[in-house]
């Protein structure tokens, strides 16, 4: 079964770049695919418009059962629901704890206190976090602060889980627990992981599926891919 | 339960940030108390001057008086004439026997004095009462009256209403200028404060959108912002309104210089008036700030 379909994408920015060709792509329900390439080839773009940031110019994009492209301004927030996204920066509100970061993912969207209170545990349990539940964010490490990113986007316990770049602010150690986090989430609650990566050693290592792009086109899809610095 | 519990925390974050963003809140809450003052003294101004105009056009009538000499006939086409001008209401006919015998009942020395007149030599004259249904226009009214033949003299209280009906259009035309001068003021007050609330919370916003908050509940606080400094604005306003028409009212006895003019009885105009205050305290409120959210939140 496919959660997500791309059928003859386009992407064009109004200032007349156009980020992404004509992209085909099917990806399976619990698939963990890198999307990798160059600075400029669109990875952030392809990411965007799967979660309706952007709107392609053309064609077709189907996320669970979605049909992304077609949806209204007013009616975004059914999709997000769906997924969880991450970014480079962790974008956590600095005046609140690990606890509350986690838990406003649940309360903007009206789920009740105890049912918030069980999600957001579990969900700190799964990063690793359990005992920092009362720190700031800036009483954490760079690593500490994108797992509470990682657990408030997994918390209402999306199909799909977007990364942009997550461990793009990190050192290789704090890179690879990361994905070792990454990696678990994917296995025992089955999300569906697409993350966007510059980083050779973890897509070598994780041996993951990889859909390369260049220049807003898409040269390959493999399953258990490697970095492939030619293609790029 | 759901919306009630969404509703609770839009609440409680309009009222944390209305007290993080004080200083520009209490400005704006100190222009809608001026505003909503001002307002107020428009309403009880306007609603006793449409009582006075009401209690005066009640009273107000036209007498035209006929020459000494008219004769049935005359009375007759004057009665005519007076069917063909649009601003007549109603009017009553008084023969000047029927003057005679009501002055004789009013008092013991007409009586005496009346008595010797023959009906023929009587100074006294026919006369039209007559109401009429513009009172504003009551001058021109009277003009026409007075071009009809045979009428000789036409009466009404001329300078005094004159005099009244200009001074309260002119009161009126300034005070819906004031008023909307200040509403306007107002409403861009409350759009810069809501403004930089959304400023303030661009962040959290971003992440709202991000986990899949609906638009109504991104908007949602920030229309009740707008809506506590409306009504944080219109206390000061109610108690002026309810106290200060009170002590206005005892202070005159209810009535201004004359008892023509009554003051309208504090209750329930005072409750009625507050009621009033209140809602355009908080309509003025919602509307700058929704007009904040669909300019500075464009989701
Ligand atoms: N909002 C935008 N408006 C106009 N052009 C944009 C916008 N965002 C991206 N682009 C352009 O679209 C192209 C693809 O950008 P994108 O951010 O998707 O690349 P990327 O693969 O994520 O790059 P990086 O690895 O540097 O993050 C670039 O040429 C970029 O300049
Ligand atoms: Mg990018």
């Amino acid at each position: 079964m496919d959660l997500i379909r791309i059928k003859n994408v386009e992407k064009k920015y109004k200032n007349g770049v156009t980020a992404i060709y004509d992209l085909n792509l099917a990806i399976e329900k619990g698939a963990f695919v890198f999307v990798i390439g160059g600075s400029g080839s669109g990875k952030s773009t392809l990411i965007k418009m799967l979660y309706r940031e952007e709107k392609p110019t053309k064609g077709q994009i189907i996320v669970g059962g979605l049909d992304v492209a077609k949806l209204r301004n007013r009616k975004v927030y059914r999709l997000r629901r769906k997924l969880g996204i991450v970014f480079q920066n962790f974008r956590l509100l600095e005046k609140q704890t690990v606890y509350e970061n986690v838990a406003f993912a649940l309360e903007v969207i009206g789920a009740p206190k105890d049912e918030i209170r069980e999600k957001v545990l579990k969900a700190l349990e799964d990063v690793g976090l359990k005992n920092k539940l009362h720190n700031y964010p800036d009483q954490l490490s760079g690593g500490e602060q994108q797992r509470v990113a990682i657990a408030r986007a997994i918390v209402n316990d999306p199909k799909l889980l977007l990364c942009d770049e997550p461990t793009g602010n990190l050192d290789p150690e704090r890179s690879m627990e990361i994905m070792k986090v990454l990696d678990d989430i994917n296995k025992s609650r089955g999300t569906t992981i697409i993350m966007a990566t510059h980083d050779k050693d973890i897509v070598d290592k994780m041996k993951k599926q990889v859909i390369t792009l260049k220049d807003g086109h898409l040269v390959n899809f493999k399953q258990k891919g490697t970095y492939n610095n030619e293609a790029i | 339960m759901k919306p009630f519990r969404m509703l609770a925390r839009s609440i409680r974050d309009a009222f944390k940030s209305v007290k993080r963003n004080f200083s520009l809140s209490l400005a704006s809450v100190s222009c809608i108390t001026i505003t909503l003052i001002i307002v107020a003294i428009a309403i009880i101004a306007s609603f006793n001057v449409q009582n006075f105009t009401k209690e005066i056009e009640k009273d107000l009538t036209v007498v035209a008086f006929l020459n000494n000499d008219a004769t049935e006939e005359d009375v007759l086409n004057v009665e005519n004439a007076l069917k063909n001008i649009k601003n007549v209401d109603t009017y009553t006919f008084q023969s000047k026997i029927e003057v005679k015998e009501q002055m004789q009942q009013e008092s013991e020395i007409f009586n005496a004095v009346l008595d010797t007149w023959e009906d023929n030599e009587s100074p006294l004259k026919d006369t039209f009462q007559i109401k009429v249904k513009e009172v504003e226009e009551i001058g021109t009214t009277a003009e026409q009256i007075k071009n009809i033949d045979k009428v000789s003299v036409v009466r009404y209280g001329e300078g005094m209403v004159d005099k009244m009906i200009s001074a309260f259009t002119s009161i009126k035309k300034v005070t819906i200028v004031v008023v909307v001068a200040l509403i306007i003021v107002t409403v861009f007050l409350i759009i810069n404060t809501i403004k930089l609330t959304i400023d303030n919370r661009k962040r959290e916003i971003g992440i709202m959108r991000v986990v899949g908050a609906s638009n109504i509940t991104i908007k949602t606080p920030f229309v009740i912002e707008g809506m506590i400094l409306g009504l944080l604005g219109s206390i000061i306003p109610v108690i002026f309104t309810t106290y200060g028409y009170l002590a206005f009212y005892q202070h005159f006895d209810g009535y201004l210089y004359s008892e023509l003019i009554q003051l309208i009885e504090p209750e329930p105009f005072i409750y009625n008036a507050s009621i009033i205050v209140v809602a355009i305290g908080i309509l003025v409120g919602m509307v700058g700030s929704a007009s904040a959210v669909r300019k500075y939140l464009k989701i």
